[in-house]
């Protein structure tokens, strides 16, 4: 079992991202399961064609306890067969949606949710690492490989850069890797250049660049993956071929996250700071 | 069935054997081996390293802020403690403060747990006011909170106001809350914040007018005898006062059979007008810093602080500003009695005299301990306080500078534990030690008698029902302190021609 984290920037299409490789991976023959570490529940709504009403805290708030759940309840079937959980968390502005889901991957470890026929486990997880509940997921031995997604935006860049340094943290003290970038292209000038560029800085790859299309909407507003609304479809191809690079990467890297100086340089070399 | 008491049991050979073999997992080390390194933490060496410590704290003098948000909501009338956090926390200042006091403590907590920390505590605390309200019918609620509230970030003003606005308990009755996180500060900045609270929510909107009352705020005081003793000194003075946060007879109640759950306290009403107060004075410093900038700058009430009255220096100053304050003069049934304490401490002094002292506990105790020693002559050595900052620091060296030829010698460590304390008391030896119960193990280490003063006191009866300040208290600190000389000297001399009948 391989178990992968997803991080990158907040909005830049993680959820759209590991929606697709996943189904692209079961297609495949892989068996799959996503752990949606977002207090939005939104990192599972395309693979079961709705937005997830089950999450475990959603649960727990009910019950009162998180012992009270069954494992069924919370670990739905999707697309050709995908696992998927949500840890759910609090409204915005209350209590701790880090502690969230901290609790939400106990319950699932407690109760057998990693079943051993697995073959891969995604975590896709809220934004940036923003306190240690959100590092849950790549603590104590679990996710081992994480992929950023980016683009060739600044904030974008930023964020990867960021969240290389909490990487690099876990790293040295754990067995955590960075699998490579991914870049959900936003057609910036020259993004696949600078893209490659900052992973090479950055000490890992560019596992593969994603392009733009406005197909990937239109199957997200009909609640799938492109994988699955428009299976022959050139865009369902890329994740097709970014689920394939990342079943076969063995390239882990122990980031090396830019300066403030070294990053501005690279952006302005680009062009954005003209 | 027989059962044996637990002196006699441990005795016995079954036991014995037992303890013989959990060695193996508990220190799988030789004999030879563990008094070595025993040894060694005695040495000057060990006592650096010991020093250089950060990352570690080992038996700190000290409690966390809610236990002292507790102290002071106990101290008012028909008041119940209540805790927006963790059951267990509420369950260890319960069975803290029932420990010392021996009696029980009320208190409820609002259960939070993992959902709670997850989604916010409001609908704890919601629930909680309403059971707590229907249950035990308090005329107020003194709210405090606990760590794990304070790291989510619960708005315990919106949370209240939100259990008003549904009716779950009356809109009127009083809710003055304080955050106390226990991660930062102790119990002494716990109970100044929940005062604060306290007496902000009492007199919100009021305009002062002028009594010619009082106020008096012990500050965080765990001797019932103290609360007496002061009412005790103003009633012989003929001052009217308002003491704030009087756990006197919450935590020292008359026994009629019966158990009444609000004994006692602070008079609700009093705390209302106690804005109107001539003026307020703290008997302590760094548990009323809250409080007093609330009465300075909000009130603008005249606020004195006075040093903790322990010794006769200190009570003349109290009893000096509460003549100056009041116009009234001190009696002479007073002044008769610091006599006789002045004489009691003359008796005495030969055996204090150049005795050499280490004091552990919180700033305000210790600064009224240091004073009383050098007025006995006895020598400040090591003075150690777990929750004292900067200002303490100076303000101890200050007050040891005051009497060169006793005080010259006295070392000021803050921020620093007991095991702290256990290296210099090998490194440097002294004849007493004064602290609280958990000072035993230093005894039981060192063989340097303990004088049981402070917070917690476990494992004596009754230390708290007799004042140690006032004149009062200052017979009885110095009963203690030279009858533990006496005992000791006894031990000593058993068996040389010294141990005699007179001394």
């Amino acid at each position: 079992m391989r178990q992968i984290a997803i991080y990158g920037k907040g909005g830049i299409g993680k959820s759209t991202t590991t929606q697709n490789t996943v189904a692209a991976l079961a297609e495949a023959g892989y068996r799959c399961m996503i752990v949606g570490c977002d207090p939005k529940a939104d990192a599972t709504r395309l693979i079961l064609h709705k937005k997830s009403q089950a999450t475990v805290m959603d649960l727990a708030r009910e019950r009162g306890a998180v012992e009270d759940l069954e494992l069924e309840e919370v670990l739905l079937d999707g697309f050709k067969g995908v696992k998927c959980v949500e840890s759910g968390g609090p409204e915005p502005g209350v209590g701790c949606a880090g502690r969230g889901v901290i609790t939400a991957i106990n319950f699932l470890e407690e109760n057998g949710a990693y079943a051993p026929d697995l073959d891969f486990v995604f975590y896709d997880v809220l934004g940036d690492v923003v306190c240690g509940g959100f590092a849950m997921p790549i603590r104590e031995g679990k996710a081992k490989e994480i992929y950023i997604v980016t683009s060739g935006e600044m904030m974008a860049i930023y964020a990867a850069n960021n969240i290389s340094r909490g990487i690099l943290k876990y790293a040295q003290s754990g067995g955590v890797r960075l699998g490579g970038l991914i870049c959900n292209s936003r057609k910036v000038d020259r993004e696949y250049e600078l893209v490659s560029e900052f992973a090479e800085k950055l000490g890992t790859q560019l596992l593969h660049f994603i392009p733009r299309d406005n197909m990937v909407q239109k199957a997200e507003l009909n609640r799938m993956t492109v994988v699955e609304y428009a299976p022959e479809h050139p865009q369902a191809d890329e994740y097709r071929a970014l689920a394939k690079k990342m079943a076969e990467n063995k390239n882990l890297y122990i980031p090396t996250p830019l300066t403030m100086d070294e990053l501005e340089e690279l952006l302005a070399k680009y062009g954005f700071l003209d | 069935m027989k059962i044996m008491d637990h002196v006699e049991l441990y005795k016995s050979e079954d036991y014995k054997e037992l303890f013989e073999n959990k060695k193996q997992f508990e220190c799988p080390y030789s004999e030879e081996e563990v008094k070595k390194i025993e040894e060694y933490t005695k040495t000057e060496e060990y006592k650096e390293k010991n020093f250089a410590r950060k990352a570690l704290t080992i038996n700190p003098a000290k409690a966390c802020q809610p236990l002292g948000a507790l102290l002071c909501a106990l101290g008012f009338k028909d008041t119940l403690p209540f805790v927006q956090g963790s059951q267990g926390c509420v369950a260890y200042f319960r069975s803290h403060l029932s420990r010392h006091f021996k009696e029980p403590v009320p208190a409820v907590s609002t259960s939070m747990t993992e959902d709670a920390a997850v989604f916010g505590g409001l609908s704890n605390m919601i629930e909680g006011l309403e059971n707590a309200y229907a249950l035990y019918k308090p005329k107020m609620f003194a709210i405090s909170t606990t760590c794990m509230t304070e790291v989510i970030g619960d708005d315990l003003n919106a949370f209240i106001k939100k259990a008003k606005q549904q009716g779950v308990i009356p809109k009127g009755i009083p809710t003055p809350y304080a955050n106390t996180p226990s991660f930062t500060g102790s119990h002494i900045n716990g109970y100044d914040v929940m005062l604060r609270g306290i007496l902000n929510y009492m007199t919100t909107g009021l305009k002062a007018s002028q009594t010619e009352r009082i106020n008096i705020i012990p500050g965080f005081d765990t001797y019932s005898g103290n609360y007496r003793e002061i009412k005790r000194l103003l009633r012989l003075m003929d001052v009217p006062y308002i003491l704030l946060a009087d756990i006197s007879d919450s935590l020292d109640a008359p026994n009629y059979g019966d158990y009444e759950m609000y004994s006692g306290g602070t008079p609700l009403g009093d705390v209302v007008d106690s804005i109107n107060s001539t003026a307020t004075v703290a008997l302590q410093k760094y548990s009323t810093i809250k409080t007093g900038e609330l009465i300075k700058e909000v009130w603008r009430q005249p606020f004195v602080n006075v040093p903790y009255p322990v010794g006769i220096k200190n009570t003349d100053l109290f009893l000096d500003v509460i003549s100056q304050l009041s116009g009234k003069p001190i009696p002479d049934e007073i002044i008769e009695e610091r006599g006789r304490v002045v004489d009691a401490m003359i008796d005495s002094y030969a055996y204090i005299h150049g005795k050499r002292f280490a004091l552990i506990g919180d700033p305000d105790l210790l600064l009224g301990l240091i004073s009383f020693i050098l007025e006995l002559g006895g020598i400040p050595v090591h003075i150690v306080c777990t929750n004292g900052d900067e200002d303490f620091e100076k303000e101890a060296y200050a007050l040891l500078k005051t009497e060169p030829l006793f005080g010259s010698e006295g070392k000021v460590y803050i921020k620093k534990d007991m095991w702290h304390l256990r290296s210099l008391l090998f490194t440097e030896p002294v004849d007493l030690l004064i602290g609280n119960s958990y000072c035993k193990a230093l005894w039981k280490d060192t063989g340097i008698p303990l004088i049981r003063v402070g917070f917690p006191i476990f494992d004596r009866h009754h230390m708290h029902r007799y004042p140690i300040i006032g004149y009062a208290g200052a017979l009885n600190l110095l009963t203690l302190m030279v009858n533990t000389v006496l005992d000791e000297l006894d031990r000593q001399t058993k068996d040389s021609p010294s141990f005699d009948v007179i001394r």
